[in-house]
C-alpha cells in the first residue's frame, strides 16, 4: 500500500539531494557572514559578494528543497516562479527607481 | 471519514487519481507561496526605501549582532534539513522516525522564533521599537512578518504532529505534510533575503 505512493510520487526527492542542498547552503551562509564580520574585502566587493552568495543560495534551495527546475517536462512551478520574479523586479526596481530619483523629479 | 489509503488499494486508477489530486493541491499551495513572495518583495522594497531614515536613532550597526543573526540562521537552516528528513521518513512510512524528526524541526523552529522575539524585546525595552524611526518601522514590519509566518508554520506543525500520532500516516496526512514542507522551505528562502539585505548589508 505504501510503496504504491512512492512509485507514483514524481516529486519525491532523494536524501542525497537534501544533503547536497544543506551542505551548499551552510557554505553559502557561512561565507558572507565571515566576509562581512572579518571585513575581508573592500566594501563594494563585499556587497557584491554577499548578493551573489544570496542569489546562488536561493536558487539552490529552490532546486534542492522545493524541487523547482527538475526533470519534468511541464514544470508549472518553474513557470509561475519566473513570472513572480518578473512581478518582483517591476515592484522592487520600480520603487527604488522612483523613490531614489524623487528629488530630481520634483524639481 | 473516507480513508484515502483504503481507496487507493481498490485499483491503480483510484490511486493515481489520488496522487494527481495531491499534485494539484501542491500546485495550488505553490501559487499561494508565490503571492506571499510578492507580499515579501513589497516589504523588502519598503525596507530599501525607509531603511536609511534613522531619525537620529540607532543605525543597524548599533543594533545588530552578526554572530546572533548567524545562530538564528543556522536554527532555521537545520530545521529545514530535519523537515526534509521527516518528509522522507513519511514517504517510507516510518512513523516513529518521522515523528521524532518533526519534533526536532519544531524545536529548531521554536529556537529561531525565540531568538527573534528576544531580539525584538530587547530593542523595544531600549526604546528602539517600531515607532522610533522609519528604519525601525520597516525593519519590524519585514522581519516581524517573516516571524509571524514561522509562528504559523509552528502551529501547523504542532497540528500535524498530532495528526500523525492520532491518524497515523494516511494519504491526506502525507498530502498535508508535503505542503507544510513546502511552506517551511519557502520561509528559509525568504530568510536568505532577510539576513543578506537587513543584517549583512546593514552592518557592512
Amino acid at each position: 500500500m505504501d510503496s504504491k505512493y512512492q512509485n507514483n510520487d514524481i516529486k519525491r526527492k532523494k536524501p542525497a539531494d537534501h544533503q547536497m542542498g544543506f551542505i551548499l547552503s551552510i557554505i553559502l551562509t557561512l561565507l558572507p557572514f565571515v566576509m562581512v564580520y572579518g571585513r575581508l574585502l573592500p566594501r563594494t566587493l563585499n556587497m557584491a559578494g554577499i548578493c551573489i552568495a544570496a542569489i546562488i543560495q536561493i536558487m539552490l534551495q529552490l532546486h534542492y528543497f522545493l524541487g523547482v527546475g527538475g526533470k519534468r517536462k511541464e514544470d508549472w512551478n518553474l513557470v509561475s516562479i519566473l513570472f513572480t520574479f518578473l512581478i518582483m523586479t517591476i515592484f522592487i526596481g520600480g520603487t527604488l527607481w522612483v523613490m531614489y530619483t524623487l528629488n530630481y523629479r520634483m524639481m | 471519514m473516507i480513508n484515502a489509503n483504503t481507496l487507493a488499494i481498490d485499483s491503480d486508477h483510484t490511486e493515481s487519481a489520488h496522487v494527481e489530486n495531491r499534485e494539484i493541491k501542491a500546485f495550488g499551495f505553490w501559487i499561494y507561496l508565490m503571492s506571499d513572495l510578492i507580499l515579501f518583495s513589497v516589504l523588502f522594497a519598503t525596507y530599501a526605501i525607509l531603511g536609511k531614515n534613522y531619525a537620529g536613532g540607532p543605525t543597524p550597526k548599533d543594533l545588530f549582532s552578526l554572530p546572533y543573526a548567524f545562530i538564528e540562521t543556522m536554527f532555521l537552516l537545520f530545521s529545514n534539513v530535519s523537515c526534509s528528513t521527516a518528509l522522507l521518513a513519511i514517504e517510507s512510512s516510518h512513523k516513529k522516525r518521522a515523528l521524532s524528526w518533526l519534533v526536532i524541526t519544531f524545536l529548531l523552529g521554536l529556537g529561531f522564533i525565540s531568538m527573534e522575539v528576544n531580539e525584538f524585546y530587547n530593542m523595544i525595552i531600549e526604546n528602539n521599537g517600531p515607532d522610533r524611526s522609519g528604519f525601525l518601522s520597516s525593519f519590524f514590519t519585514l522581519v516581524g512578518t517573516h516571524g509571524f509566518h514561522v509562528t504559523t508554520g509552528l502551529i501547523w506543525m504542532g497540528v500535524m504532529i498530532g495528526q500523525v500520532l492520532v491518524k497515523g500516516i494516511t494519504g491526506p496526512v502525507r498530502s498535508r505534510l508535503a505542503r507544510l514542507g513546502m511552506f517551511w522551505h519557502f520561509l528559509d528562502v525568504v530568510w536568505v533575503g532577510v539576513f543578506t539585505i537587513v543584517y549583512l548589508m546593514g552592518v557592512l
